[in-house]
């Protein structure tokens, strides 16, 4: 994956050159470890910036909604299928779009990678192994043990969705123990539910980056923004905060592609994926249904249909 | 000045012997990383980390606080009247605050405590505060307090300057509060004071030197406002910030609050809450209208009432310690040491942005 920068620069120039697109979105160089920053390319100049490895693991769908001029924009896996959600959910047209299809190895776990060591100041995808400066010493371990969680599990690697790749595309892995997480806790009795969910929780500060960092939060005012009527208290009381993790997960239902930004951006390190993942895992359960594999199938919980086996919505 | 020896077996003892006078707050691990937390009874500081993830700030300014309560009550006698919320007036002592996050409760208080108004809620927790710091021999390869004014060793905003000195802590009082503290704690045993001055020289100098990361300020006060505001860098500056609330919320020098009332049935409380300028909501009108209704309007607010409003209004430097924390947990790698170049180079003329 680390090869794959000068053929995303080959074709990012490409594009611009033949103004098929007006932008590339792509990554450019972060200033501190495991953050390569969203970058906004609008000349050949401005693309020799790009870099990519295990450190762009922001997902750029993000930054489409409700865009009007002809894109380019550099996506993995996660990222094309969030890009069909929002085609789909018209947020922007597929012919606004030059999809620059990349088969992806797994994001860094920038959390987990930042405990291992004091001070970190450089870590470097080398393909099979990050290597990690920090303060008087150096390490080189397995990408596979430093990757996202929802990496490690991850069952889409490859673009769903491209006009061009910028490689053959990656190996699917084989079937992992994909829903263990959620397994464990529809295991859990009630009371221990209770106080795992509110562990959880308890350090949020409701800054509302992980609502911020999701591709699916576009709505013009979000719930918990209204106020005329306001739907939610504003303090730091722990019904309004479970209020809206909550809200903000249903809202997610059978749109979530699992993309792992919500835990990435949040600076507490809260897990709020927990209750995503329970909602992905009941709607491949019951609906055999994957958001972002399609442009061809609505979502399950914005259909209706007349031959609903469910007796309630008739 | 007196320097006083705290041998680290007598660390214990002595924040147990203050226990009943004061509430004691100091850093605990918290999973990945360290929170201030109310110490409990056998609960001593981890002394052990390099800063907290959230800053100091919501020890004297909460981030959810009540300032009145109100009952709805028609047979109630005092019903509809604002009532003063019980204030908590105990005697608080940080134990472990780093210079920093103790330099931003004097630049919050330029704010907060002017000659037309003082607010009530946070000059009396300030006041009732004891800031016992702990010199930073660790800084972070974001931090960059040197040059905002600042110093990994910087006592000024302290009222107790702690010196892990290996096998003991070497304390300074720099304050009354702060020698009232460590006569209750019982540590009175002064260190030969040209000694341990060296000690704590050469300590410091070692620390300055582990601060890597820095910033220029220099042109900032002279510079045009308009020039500023106009520069042609913000788009680029602002292009993958999603607005989320991370850099207020953890900038121990952001103050911004919102008022709410809040009314369970018949019962309510007024609160203040922190806000965001990041938050659009921050700015709405009642019409409507929404003065900073983009994001570029956001992400330039934020950083020009940092480092070009706040400099010209108080005439003190920036506002900004220097402690890194925007800088490593933005999302998006939005980094305010960049930002600040981009503004101090600026220099009244129109610059390009440099990546």
């Amino acid at each position: 994956m680390i090869g794959y920068i000068d053929k995303i620069k080959q074709i990012s120039k490409q594009i611009l050159k033949d103004c098929q697109v007006e932008v590339v979105m792509g990554f450019r160089r972060g200033t501190v470890p495991m953050m390569n920053e969203p970058c906004f390319a609008k000349t050949e100049d401005d693309v020799d910036q790009f870099v990519w490895d295990g450190n762009c693991g922001i997902n750029l769908a993000n930054y489409l909604t409700g865009r009007r001029e002809k894109i380019g924009i550099v996506a993995k896996g996660c990222d094309t299928r969030n890009i069909v959600t929002h085609i789909i959910e018209n947020k922007i047209d597929r012919d606004q779009l030059y999809i620059i299809g990349v088969p992806c190895k797994g994001m860094i776990d920038r959390r987990r990678t930042n405990t291992l060591c004091e001070g970190i100041r450089e870590v470097t995808d080398r393909g099979d192994t990050v290597k990690i400066v920090g303060t008087d010493v150096e390490k080189e371990l397995a990408k596979s043990d430093l990757l996202q969680k929802n990496c490690a599990t991850c069952a889409h690697p490859n673009p769903v969705i491209y006009d061009e790749l910028v490689a053959d595309l990656v190996d699917q892995p084989a079937d992992t123990e994909r829903w263990a997480d959620v397994k464990k806790i529809e295991a859990m009795s009630s009371e221990d539910k209770w106080g795992y969910f509110d562990d959880l929780l308890k350090e949020c500060v409701r800054c509302y980056a992980c609502r911020n960092a999701c591709p699916l939060c576009y709505c013009p005012t979000c719930f918990v923004d209204e106020s005329t009527p306001q739907w939610v208290g504003k303090s730091q009381d722990p019904i309004d905060v479970r209020t809206f993790h909550f809200l903000r997960a249903y809202h997610c239902a059978g749109r979530c592609t699992d993309c792992g930004a919500c835990e990435r951006a949040c600076p507490v390190g809260i897990n709020m994926r927990v209750f995503t993942r329970k909602l992905e895992k009941d709607c491949y359960d019951q609906y055999g249904w994957e958001a972002g594999l399609t442009l061809d199938v609505r979502p399950p919980l914005d259909t209706y249909r007349a031959d609903d086996p469910e007796a309630f919505i008739k | 000045m007196k320097i006083i020896k705290i041998d680290k077996e007598d660390w214990n003892i002595g924040l147990k012997k203050i226990a009943d006078d004061y509430r004691l707050i100091g850093p605990a691990k918290d999973q990945e990383f360290y929170l201030f937390k109310p110490l409990g009874p056998r609960e001593a500081p981890e002394m052990g980390f390099s800063n907290t993830r959230l800053s100091a700030k919501e020890i004297i300014y909460p981030q959810s606080q009540a300032m009145f309560n109100y009952t709805l009550d028609p047979n109630r006698e005092d019903h509809h009247l604002l009532k003063d919320a019980e204030a908590d007036d105990t005697l608080t002592a940080v134990i472990g605050i780093r210079p920093c996050d103790a330099a931003a409760f004097i630049q919050v208080k330029r704010n907060f405590d002017t000659p037309e108004y003082q607010d009530p809620y946070w000059l009396k927790a300030y006041e009732k505060t004891v800031l016992v710091g702990l010199a930073c021999d660790q800084p972070g390869p974001a931090c960059f307090c040197t040059t905002a004014g600042g110093g990994p060793y910087d006592e000024d905003a302290l009222d107790v300057l702690l010196v892990d000195d290996d096998s003991h802590y070497m304390a300074k009082a720099i304050s009354k509060k702060g020698e009232t503290l460590l006569e209750k704690a019982g540590w009175t045993e002064a260190m030969d004071t040209d000694t341990a001055m060296q000690t704590v020289k050469k300590r410091r100098k070692a620390a300055e030197n582990r601060i890597s990361s820095t910033i220029a300020t220099d042109n900032l006060s002279d510079a045009d406002t308009m020039v500023l505001y106009d520069a042609p860098f913000w788009e680029d500056v602002a292009f993958a910030c999603i607005n989320c609330g991370t850099c207020t919320f953890l900038c121990p020098t952001c103050w911004c609050f919102d008022i709410q009332d809040e009314t369970h049935g018949m019962e309510g409380r007024r609160i203040r809450n922190w806000d965001s300028c990041m938050f659009p909501l921050f700015t709405l009108h009642g019409s409507g209208h929404n003065p900073r209704g983009t994001k570029v309007h956001r992400v330039r607010q934020r950083f020009m009432h940092k480092l070009k409003y706040y400099v010209d209004k108080y005439e003190a430097g920036i506002q900004c310690v220097g402690c890194g924390r925007c800088v490593t947990q933005c999302p998006v790698n939005i980094d305010i040491r960049k930002v600040c170049e981009l503004m101090n180079n600026a220099g009244g003329q129109s610059v390009t942005c440099a990546a």
